[in-house]
């Protein structure tokens, strides 16, 4: 186990390593360096502000200097400077990635404790009215663009009602932890609706698979209850699928609520990303997509280990 | 019956229910429309990047900081320059500002200036000539980070006389010689530990460590709190020398996303929507349709000029006629009034009509089919069987439009214009790029084949050097400097951009005005289209909000803004 471990955790120092110049280099092949475009936008700029600023953050030197002095600080710890925000990476990153991890986690939750129980019901009505009636709800959550949804959950119960606010993550001032909750129902709701279709649908074609497998009419015919065999040998090895995919969209959820966190004003790791790789601002965007990439590569890693407890069957060697 | 799932406990289930309806019952209570009226609360579009008031320039820095410092000089709402922090605008009339050789051979000039003798920093500390001297050694440093480090550069000179009073040398007398509305004063007794390494300044500045600092403002308020990408919290300033502001606090909050800044008003989460980084203009006028009495629409007309650069490098373009053409075959009235339902004006001239030196009788391109046809046809371009028009050797009109991929707006300006010409013969391809492609790569670097449409954003009476002078064309040479991206050339235009410059005879000037306005609407560099019009979304009881137009913001008079009684 320790072994498998190390080896995993070496894979993944690799593809960072990988990663992180796949990123630094495509966002160097994109149009215009910070003080081009900083120029673009200062007509009285003269040829020597350009070319004073180019050397004074870098961008004059080849892209494999400038990556490889990148490289060299980021081992050494030091993340430099966001040219957007002018403050350091890690501060940079730390509220944004707080309140990702916190919409994030939230959702999650709220989406797998409504799919998990939904998809096994259907699951077990499988072609019944039932069946097709949570498959409609799963199919219609999935079709709705989160940014609609957002605007109709702010109009309805930010606008309408006036239950909640609108946008942001807090009051101004900060808030207690009831505050931050208010501001957190809506993005997670908006979040959340997506997420269960989507969970809802894996686990339901998850538990199919599973209950048609020989050993669940052994189970019956030993004499187990119904819901000993549902709960205890289909669900668990339907599990097992759907961590799979679970583990693989974390990076993804974390990097890509993008729209959410713009139409709820929320202040977070999709929208810092963005701006980051939009912005030219290399250290920032370099740190946030190598953390999204980490988190992918723990949620598989997590997934791996979770494999082995869900079917006692699988051993790492 | 086995443990199917009829048998999971339903009562169970409803109690949960019931608790989790509870739970949402004590947490939503609602938010209050208007709880405290001392407070205000501005919604702006962008969260600045900076804080110090030097490095870089974006429009959501001006407008907060404006309310915590003030410049020396600026343009108010008639667009006359003003003093803010002096106590009196020098002029050569008065005496304050004395011509000098240069040191080049050319006429340099000596402006005196007086800081307010009130003036302190919000730590007790007074606003002194020594400040000044820092802030121009800051300015002029290449290290420091200053982006546009123009102004500082033509600072030859700055003579102290005591703690309040200093005179500034420059090495050209331009005619507007007493401006220095961008030298914004930065704390000496604060900043200068931050400056001990310059090449470090722009990270470890106190605007950016320590941003709630008192000391770094000397405003009618000062920052009290900042939560990045979120909000600015403003409040009174004690140390502030004028007049004091109605309201204790302001907020301001970041929104990026128009729904959402429209869904916070309409909430309560913020009071207005500042114009100058707020909703685009089409999306106030949805607001405004929809007839809430609680707010008031400002439309100002401002310097954001809206225009298609033309690409004269193509031969197509190359000649006057056509591009005289193009305008003539564009109905500009109709697509203005159609967008912007009358509160933009069709622009005749790079000079806004609002602008002193703007010219009444500068020529204009009113729609007219049959004139446009006529100078295609002049020009070598007839009209085939086929509908399109093709010069002697059989090429084809053809003509690619630009512009910024997501802008809605523009992207109707350019459907308007390509109908339009295809009804006079030509080929309209459309070609739309994200903003960074677009500016970064195909502006800037002149890789747009015929037409640019996008915005120039100036200052009133703002020689337009940058845009239109010969050796202001942007280029590998010279760093991708300038906005010249059409790549116009012509000695007369130089002459008079280099003529203007030094003018100081007013009635002189606004002659040289009439020639340059005249001369760019003969040749068309550009295409113009319109002014855009900023629109401020104001709570009916908020009083003394007076839009300018220009990039100078309403925040520099926040001291004016009340409650109506």
């Amino acid at each position: 186990m320790t072994r498998h471990l190390a080896g995993r955790f070496l894979q993944a120092l690799l593809v960072m390593l990988v990663m992180s110049f796949l990123v630094y280099g495509l966002i160097g092949l994109m149009p215009g360096d910070p003080v081009e475009l900083m120029a673009a936008g200062s007509p009285k700029m003269t040829p020597d502000d350009v070319a004073r600023l180019k050397a004074l953050y870098g961008v004059d030197r080849p892209l494999l200097e400038r990556y490889w002095h990148w490289l060299s600080s980021a081992a050494s710890g030091d993340l430099g400077y966001s040219r957007l925000t002018s403050q350091t990476v890690t501060a940079a990153l730390a509220h944004p990635l707080s309140n990702t991890v916190a919409l994030m986690a939230t959702s999650l939750a709220v989406a797998l404790l409504a799919a998990f129980p939904v998809g096994v019901i259907a699951a077990l009505r499988q072609g019944r009215p039932l069946d097709h009636g949570l498959n409609l709800v799963a199919f219609a959550a999935i079709s709705l663009p989160v940014f609609w949804l957002g605007l109709v959950l702010i109009i309805l119960f930010a606008v309408g009602l006036a239950w909640l606010p609108a946008s942001g993550v807090a009051t101004v001032g900060g808030g207690g932890l009831v505050d931050r909750l208010r501001h957190l129902i809506l993005p997670v709701a908006a979040l959340a609706v997506a997420s269960f279709g989507h969970y809802m649908r894996y686990m339901r074609a998850a538990m199919i698979g599973a209950l048609r497998q020989d050993w669940i009419r052994t189970a019956r015919a030993k004499g187990l209850s119904w819901a000993q065999v549902v709960l205890r040998h289909a669900l668990r090895n339907a599990l097992i699928p759907v961590v799979t995919i679970l583990a693989l969209d974390v990076g993804t959820l974390f990097s890509g609520v993008l729209v959410t966190e713009t139409v709820f004003a929320y202040p977070g790791m999709g929208k810092l990303i963005y701006d980051a790789v939009m912005g030219n601002d290399y250290n920032l965007a370099l740190a946030g997509l190598m953390l999204a990439t980490g988190l992918t590569l723990a949620g598989s890693l997590l997934a791996d280990l979770l494999y082995g407890l869900l079917d006692p069957r699988i051993r790492f060697r | 019956m086995h443990g199917s799932p009829a048998c999971i406990n339903i009562a169970g289930m409803r109690r949960l229910l019931f608790s989790l309806i509870a739970l949402l019952g004590l947490v939503l209570d609602g938010p209050e429309l208007r709880a405290d009226p001392s407070q205000l609360v501005i919604g702006i579009s962008q969260f600045p990047s900076t804080f110090n008031p030097l490095i870089d320039s974006m429009a959501a820095r001006e407008y907060i900081l404006d309310m915590a410092r003030r410049p020396f000089t600026t343009y108010d709402k008639d667009w006359a320059l003003v003093c803010m922090l002096c106590t009196s605008l020098p002029t050569l009339g008065n005496g304050q500002a004395v011509a000098e050789p240069g040191p080049d051979g050319r006429r340099g000039v000596a402006v005196t200036y007086s800081i307010q003798p009130q003036a302190r920093w919000g730590d007790g500390v007074p606003v002194t000539t020594k400040d000044v001297l820092f802030t121009w050694e800051v300015g002029r440093h290449p290290q420091s980070g200053v982006a546009d480090g123009e102004l500082f550069r033509r600072i030859v000179a700055i003579d102290v006389k005591d703690a309040k009073t200093f005179t500034m040398h420059f090495d050209r007398l331009t005619y507007d010689y007493n401006a220095i509305n961008d030298f914004a004063l930065l704390p000496e007794h604060l900043e200068r530990a931050a400056f001990a390494n310059p090449a470090e300044y722009r990270n470890k500045s106190l605007y950016e460590a320590d941003t709630t600092n008192p000391g770094l403002y000397f405003g009618p308020y000062r920052i009290t709190e900042v939560a990045r990408g979120q909000y600015v919290v403003l409040e009174r300033n004690p140390s502030w020398y004028g007049r004091p502001p109605a309201f204790a606090r302001i907020v301001v909050k970041a929104i990026e996303a128009t729904p959402a800044l429209e869904a916070n008003l309409l909430s309560g989460g913020i009071d207005m929507v500042a114009g100058e980084v707020g909703m685009p203009v089409d999306a106030a006028l949805a607001f405004e349709r929809r007839g809430r009495p609680e707010w008031v629409v400002l439309y100002k007309p401002g310097l954001v000029y809206e225009h298609m650069t033309v690409n004269l490098d193509n031969p197509m373009l190359a000649d006057r006629r056509v591009r005289q053409a193009l305008l003539y075959g564009l109905d500009r009235e109709s697509m203005v009034r159609q967008l912007f339902r009358g509160k933009q004006a069709v622009a005749n001239s790079l000079v806004n009509p609002l602008d002193w030196c703007a010219d009444p009788t500068v020529r204009t391109y009113p729609f007219d089919p049959a004139k446009a046809a006529q100078l295609l046809d002049d020009a070598g371009w007839r009209l085939g069987s086929d509908g399109h028009r093709r010069n002697a050797q059989g090429q084809a009109l053809w003509v690619e439009l630009m512009s910024t991929a997501g802008n809605r707006t523009r992207e109707i300006m350019e459907l308007v214009a390509q109908q339009a010409w295809k009804r006079l013969g030509l080929t309209v391809t459309l070609h739309n790029q994200p903003a960074r492609t677009f500016f970064g790569d195909s502006v800037l670097k002149h890789a747009f084949p015929s037409l640019a449409l996008f915005a120039w954003m100036s200052a009133p009476e703002n020689v337009p050097r940058a845009e239109l002078h010969s050796t202001m064309v942007p280029s590998k040479a010279n760093n991708f400097a300038g906005e010249n991206v059409g790549g116009y050339r012509n000695p007369r235009m130089d002459a008079l951009l280099d003529a203007i410059e030094v003018e100081l005879d007013r009635d002189k000037r606004r002659l040289l005005w009439a020639e340059l306005q005249a001369l760019y609407a003969e040749d068309l560099p550009d295409l113009p289209l319109t002014f855009r019009a900023d629109p401020f979304i104001l709570p009916v009881w908020l009083k003394g909000v007076e839009p300018t137009g220009h990039q100078y913001p309403t925040t520099l008079w926040i001291e004016d803004w009340h409650v109506a009684k």
